[in-house]
Formats: C-alpha cells, sequence, structure tokens
C-alpha cells in the first residue's frame, strides 16, 4: 500500500497541504470551537443559569457595586452590570462571526463582480469602475458611518451595509489583475472561437480559474470584518447595548477605566477577539500555501534539517 | 505629466463634490426636525419656524446646498447647533491633538515597518524574519482599542500600582506649553496608532524587496562587487519607495478613523472625540464640517503623495 503510486486529485493533495501546517490547523481547529460556542450560546447560558443580560445584583456585585472576579459561579467573572462575562462573551462570538462571514461574503460577490467585469471588459468600462474604486477608498470610512448613524441610529444592518460597501474594492482589485491575464489565455480564444458569449466566457471560462484568490481573500477579509465591526460597536455605532458584542464589551470595561480594577473585562474579551483575527489570518496564508503552491516562491522554502552551513 | 497631475487634482476635486453631496443629502432627507433641536424642545411652533427661516432651512435643497457650498469655500462652515459657536472654530480647537497624533503615528510606522520590512527580506528564513512574520501577523490582528487599554493597564496602571509613573493615564497637553511633556503624553497613543500599520508596511516591504533583490539588476550589482549594504539599500530599497508612497496614499484615509478611536481610548480632546460628542449631540453642521474638512486634508495628503509619486518614480515623468 505505501510503495503503491496512487493518484491524488486536486481537492485532495490541497487538503493535504493544508492539514500538514500546523499553525493552519490549530486555527481551524480554533475557528470550528468558535463558531461551536456562538452556535451553542443558548446551551452555555442554560448551563450556567446565566442569561447574557441578566444583572445577578447579588452575587456578580461586590458589596460595593464593582464586578466579581473570576470564580466557580462566575467563570471569566462579572462586569459592572453584575452580567456573566462567560455568556456575554459566547453570545457575542455569534454577533463577529455572523457580522465578519456574512460581510466578507457580500463584499467577496460584490468585488469578484466588479472585477470580473471591469478586467474582462477593459477600456473605458475598466477605467470608470477603477476610479469607483479609487472613490470609495478615498473616503474617510469612520467619519461617514458616524454621520449615517447619526441619522439612522445605530444598528446591524448599517454596521454590515458600511462595511460591505468599504471593504469590496481590496477583493475587486486583486480579481481584476488575475482577469486581465486570464482572458489573454488560449482556452478563452477558444471558447470566443466555438461561439461563446461575453457572460458564458466569464463565468465558465474565468471565473474557476479565480477559485483560490477568492478562497484566500474572503478568509482574509473576515477578520479585517470582524475587527470593523468591534470598533463599531467600541465608538457606540454598532450593536446596540444591551445585547452582547465583543467591541461593546470593551466599551462597557474602557467607561471610567473600570478595567483598570477588573482587568478580566478587558483581558476575555479582548483575547477572544485577537485569537480569532488571528486565527482567521493564519488560516487565510495557510490557504494561500495550501491552494496556490506557486506562491511559496515567495515564502522560504523549509530548509533541510540540521544542514552544516546553517550557522551562516 | 501635466495631464496626470491634471487628471489626479480633478479626481480629487470630484471626491471631495462626492463626499459633500453624500452628508448633505444624508442630514436632508433625515428624520428629525433640526430646527427643533436649535430652538429646544420647549420652543413654540412659531418660534421654531423662525429658526427654521434663519437657518434657511425651509429653503429647497438645491439652494441650500449651492449657498453651503459657497459659505464653505470662503471659510465658513456654519454654527453649531449645540453652543452656536462657529464650527470652524470648534474644529480649529481640536485640531492640535489629531494633528500631533497623526504625524506622530505615521512618522513611527514608517520607521517601525519598513526596517523590520528589510530585515526580514535580507535574510528570509532566518531567525529575525520568522520574529518580523510573527510581528506582522499580531500586528494586523490586533484590534486598536484593545493594544491601547492594553497600553494603559500595563504602562500606566501597573506602574501605578507599584507607585512610579511611567506613562500618564491620557489626556493632550500642548506643545509649545512643554515639548517633552508634550511627546511624554502622546508616546502611547502614537504606538497605539501605529502598531497595526507599521505591521502592514513591514508585510509590503518584505514583499516588495523580496521581489527586487530577485532582479537581473540586483545581481549585476552583486556581480559588479558592490557591498551587500549597498545592494539592498542602494539598488533595492530605492525601488520599494514607488508602492510604499502608493499605500501611504491609500492609508490617509484609513488614518482618521484610527486617530478616531485612538482619541476615544485615551482621551485626547482632538477632532475624532469632537466627531464622536457631535453624533451623540446630534450637532449637524459640526459633523458636516468634520467630514468636510477630513475629506479635504485625505485629497490633499493623496495629491501630496502623486507628487511624491513622480519624484520617486522617474518613468511617469515622460
Amino acid at each position: 500500500m505505501s510503495t503503491e503510486i496512487k493518484q491524488r486529485g486536486s481537492l485532495e493533495l490541497t487538503l493535504r497541504r493544508l492539514l500538514a501546517d500546523r499553525a493552519g490547523l490549530i486555527s481551524l481547529t480554533f475557528i470550528i470551537l468558535l463558531i461551536a460556542v456562538a452556535i451553542g450560546a443558548d446551551g452555555i447560558a442554560a448551563l450556567t443559569g446565566h442569561s447574557p443580560v441578566a444583572q445577578f445584583l447579588d452575587t456578580g456585585l461586590t458589596p460595593t457595586g464593582l464586578p466579581v472576579a473570576p470564580s466557580g459561579t462566575f467563570l471569566f467573572g462579572t462586569d459592572q452590570l453584575g452580567r456573566d462575562v462567560l455568556v456575554r462573551l459566547a453570545y457575542g462570538a455569534r454577533i463577529s462571526l455572523a457580522i465578519g462571514v456574512v460581510a466578507s461574503l457580500l463584499a467577496a460577490a460584490i468585488g469578484v463582480t466588479v472585477g470580473l467585469v471591469a478586467g474582462y471588459f477593459g477600456g473605458w468600462i475598466d477605467v470608470a469602475l477603477g476610479r469607483l474604486m479609487d472613490l470609495v477608498m478615498s473616503i474617510p470610512v469612520l467619519l461617514c458611518m458616524l454621520s449615517l448613524v447619526a441619522v439612522f441610529g445605530p444598528s446591524v444592518a448599517l454596521s454590515l451595509t458600511v462595511i460591505v460597501f468599504f471593504s469590496w474594492t481590496t477583493m475587486g482589485r486583486v480579481i481584476r489583475g488575475q482577469v486581465l491575464s486570464l482572458k489573454e489565455r488560449e482556452f478563452v480564444l477558444a471558447s470566443r472561437s466555438m461561439g461563446a458569449g461575453h457572460l458564458s466566457i466569464m463565468v465558465t471560462d474565468i471565473l474557476p480559474n479565480l477559485g483560490a484568490p477568492i478562497i484566500i481573500y474572503a478568509t482574509m477579509m473576515v477578520p479585517t470584518s470582524i475587527i470593523f465591526e468591534a470598533t463599531l460597536s467600541f465608538l457606540g455605532l454598532g450593536i446596540i447595548p444591551p445585547a452582547p458584542s465583543w467591541g461593546g464589551m470593551l466599551a462597557e470595561a474602557a467607561n471610567n477605566s473600570i478595567y483598570m480594577f477588573a482587568w478580566w473585562l478587558v483581558l476575555f474579551p479582548g483575547l477572544a477577539l485577537l485569537f480569532t483575527t488571528l486565527s482567521f489570518n493564519i488560516l487565510g496564508d495557510a490557504l494561500r500555501d495550501a491552494l496556490d503552491p506557486a506562491s511559496m516562491r515567495n515564502k522560504v522554502r523549509k530548509k533541510p534539517k540540521k544542514s552544516p552551513r546553517a550557522a551562516s | 505629466m501635466i495631464s496626470f497631475i491634471a487628471s489626479r487634482i480633478s479626481f480629487a476635486a470630484l471626491v471631495l463634490f462626492m463626499l459633500s453631496a453624500f452628508v448633505f443629502t444624508l442630514f436632508f432627507v433625515a428624520p428629525g426636525d433640526p430646527a427643533r433641536i436649535v430652538a429646544g424642545e420647549r420652543a413654540t411652533e412659531a418660534q421654531v419656524a423662525l429658526v427654521r427661516e434663519n437657518l434657511g432651512l425651509d429653503r429647497p435643497i438645491i439652494e441650500q446646498y449651492v449657498s453651503f457650498v459657497g459659505r464653505s469655500l470662503s471659510g465658513d462652515l456654519g454654527y453649531s447647533y449645540r453652543n452656536q459657536q462657529p464650527v470652524l472654530e470648534l474644529i480649529k480647537n481640536r485640531m492640535p491633538a489629531t494633528i500631533s497624533l497623526c504625524v506622530g503615528a505615521v512618522i513611527l510606522w514608517l520607521c517601525m515597518g519598513i526596517p523590520i520590512g528589510i530585515m526580514s527580506a535580507r535574510r528570509p528564513g532566518s531567525l529575525a524574519d520568522r520574529l518580523g512574520q510573527g510581528f506582522v501577523l499580531v500586528g494586523v490582528s490586533f484590534p486598536s482599542f484593545v493594544l491601547g487599554m492594553a497600553a494603559l493597564y500595563f504602562l500606566y496602571f501597573m506602574p501605578r500600582q507599584a507607585g512610579f509613573t511611567l506613562f500618564p493615564p491620557g489626556g493632550y497637553r500642548p506643545f509649545l506649553d512643554n515639548p517633552r511633556v508634550w511627546a511624554w503624553h502622546m508616546m502611547l497613543p502614537w504606538f497605539t496608532l501605529a502598531f497595526t500599520s507599521a505591521a502592514i508596511y513591514a508585510r509590503l516591504t518584505r514583499g516588495q524587496l523580496l521581489e527586487v533583490l530577485g532582479e537581473d539588476y540586483i545581481r549585476t550589482a552583486r556581480a559588479k562587487g558592490l557591498s551587500e549594504r549597498k545592494v539592498v539599500y542602494k539598488h533595492g530599497v530605492r525601488a520599494i519607495f514607488s508602492p510604499l508612497a502608493t499605500q501611504l496614499g491609500a492609508d490617509i484615509a484609513a488614518l482618521l478613523g484610527g486617530a478616531l478611536v485612538t482619541e476615544q481610548v485615551f482621551g485626547l480632546q482632538g477632532i475624532g472625540s469632537l466627531a464622536v460628542q457631535s453624533v451623540q449631540t446630534q450637532d449637524r453642521p459640526v459633523i458636516i464640517g468634520i467630514v468636510m474638512l477630513a475629506g479635504f486634508f485625505i485629497v490633499i495628503a493623496n495629491l501630496i503623495v502623486d507628487f511624491l509619486y513622480i519624484l520617486l518614480d522617474p518613468r511617469i515623468r515622460t
């Protein structure tokens, strides 16, 4: 069995490369765990018997009204209103992941469409779409969000819209660049000579070749969107309290610098946020290496272990 | 080159126009009556109508917009609904903190990011490179407000608990009063704002430099016996200035957002915190003024980067 030569499909090769990447694997495990926590948030609330918005005025606050440090009853401590930080974290994971993933998918869809059209047709369409991307990128995002919130009030839908609106350009540029070279390839010419229309060429010939960059950049957009959402909530422009969100929890901790005396109010949401973004970034890198081995050229080939010249 | 400059300037004007049209329409179609806000809760209907007339809010939107643009061009951004102070005055008072923050942070991130990137690219795979790569990964993943809070906790609160003051808890001290106290107060905010961007620049520098160092002319430079230092700094780094300048231009719009968050964390009385306060108090002229002024600065900064680009990349000059 071991000496037998096996034919491996593209998917299998990719998976094998991905599974060989230890950092990527750990990140993937963390993300799966996090998704489990987000889905099972109700279960965690039931298990601890603490609702995310319930205030435990007797057990959750010290006699002087300060948050309670992590203990048996409150594993991650309580916040300034006597709410369970652990349960709120679990519910916050829902918002972070949902916004991160949904925003990335929507932004990716827009970016791919615009990039594909701009790159494929070229000419004035390309120039116009390029200018549009320039325009979007030169708008001060947070200030626009501020004015939107001033008018419409904060909401999840508004956060999502703004994140999508301002993050599709990266994908658009990458895809456009790829399409520019792809459309000159022979298989596009072949398709055209057989009478395929523009739409058909774009969707059936070019799009499948963009799988790798789409997956990689969509993964990389997730942490950016998560940080974006957390920042909005931190500034009071995103999720409306008392609904739990990581950014909102950190904002409450920063309020009156209460976290100086209750470190767990920053440590747990902060770490949750950091580990989540870190995991998605590492996973994105791992996916890049697995899907596009050519990109390893820019990386360093693993040196043979203990080469005699290693000291240089 | 002249057409390049002309196209950049007309694009800058377009950005400003779109931005002003966006905020103006937004606030015009917004629910809620600004005249009511100005007049106060207990004003009679007649008083509100009077205020509406005084502010010109009863005129058609196009007319309001034209007069708004006209007044803005002459430097009059209107008056705050809250305390009737001129908007420009309010923003001017907040400018020193934000400018100190942004300029310092940009210098800091360039001074951190580029050397780390060069260090990584010179010996790919070495310990230095791996440390650099680790820095990049953590840097791009760290939300700046979490970093700022952590910095305050470890560098202000913990030393203070231990009985000495390492860094102040925040706040802005004017530069002219005492430059040393100013810098001392700005240290943590600068670092907080610069950290993520430093990581992005380190990654960009490393990637670009690795590519450049694989070029034929670098091999030629090595072959003719130049020292490695000269090869890297004179021939290699010189070639990556253009992509760095492009990135800098793209980052300027985001910089103000970062400044806004940093100001909130460190209690700096800058334009960002003024914007947040204005949203809370529904002070529309101030918000419009800040967005427009920010847009103006972004556009100017982008133009400067474009000209820098011409200086750095002789190929555009032809």
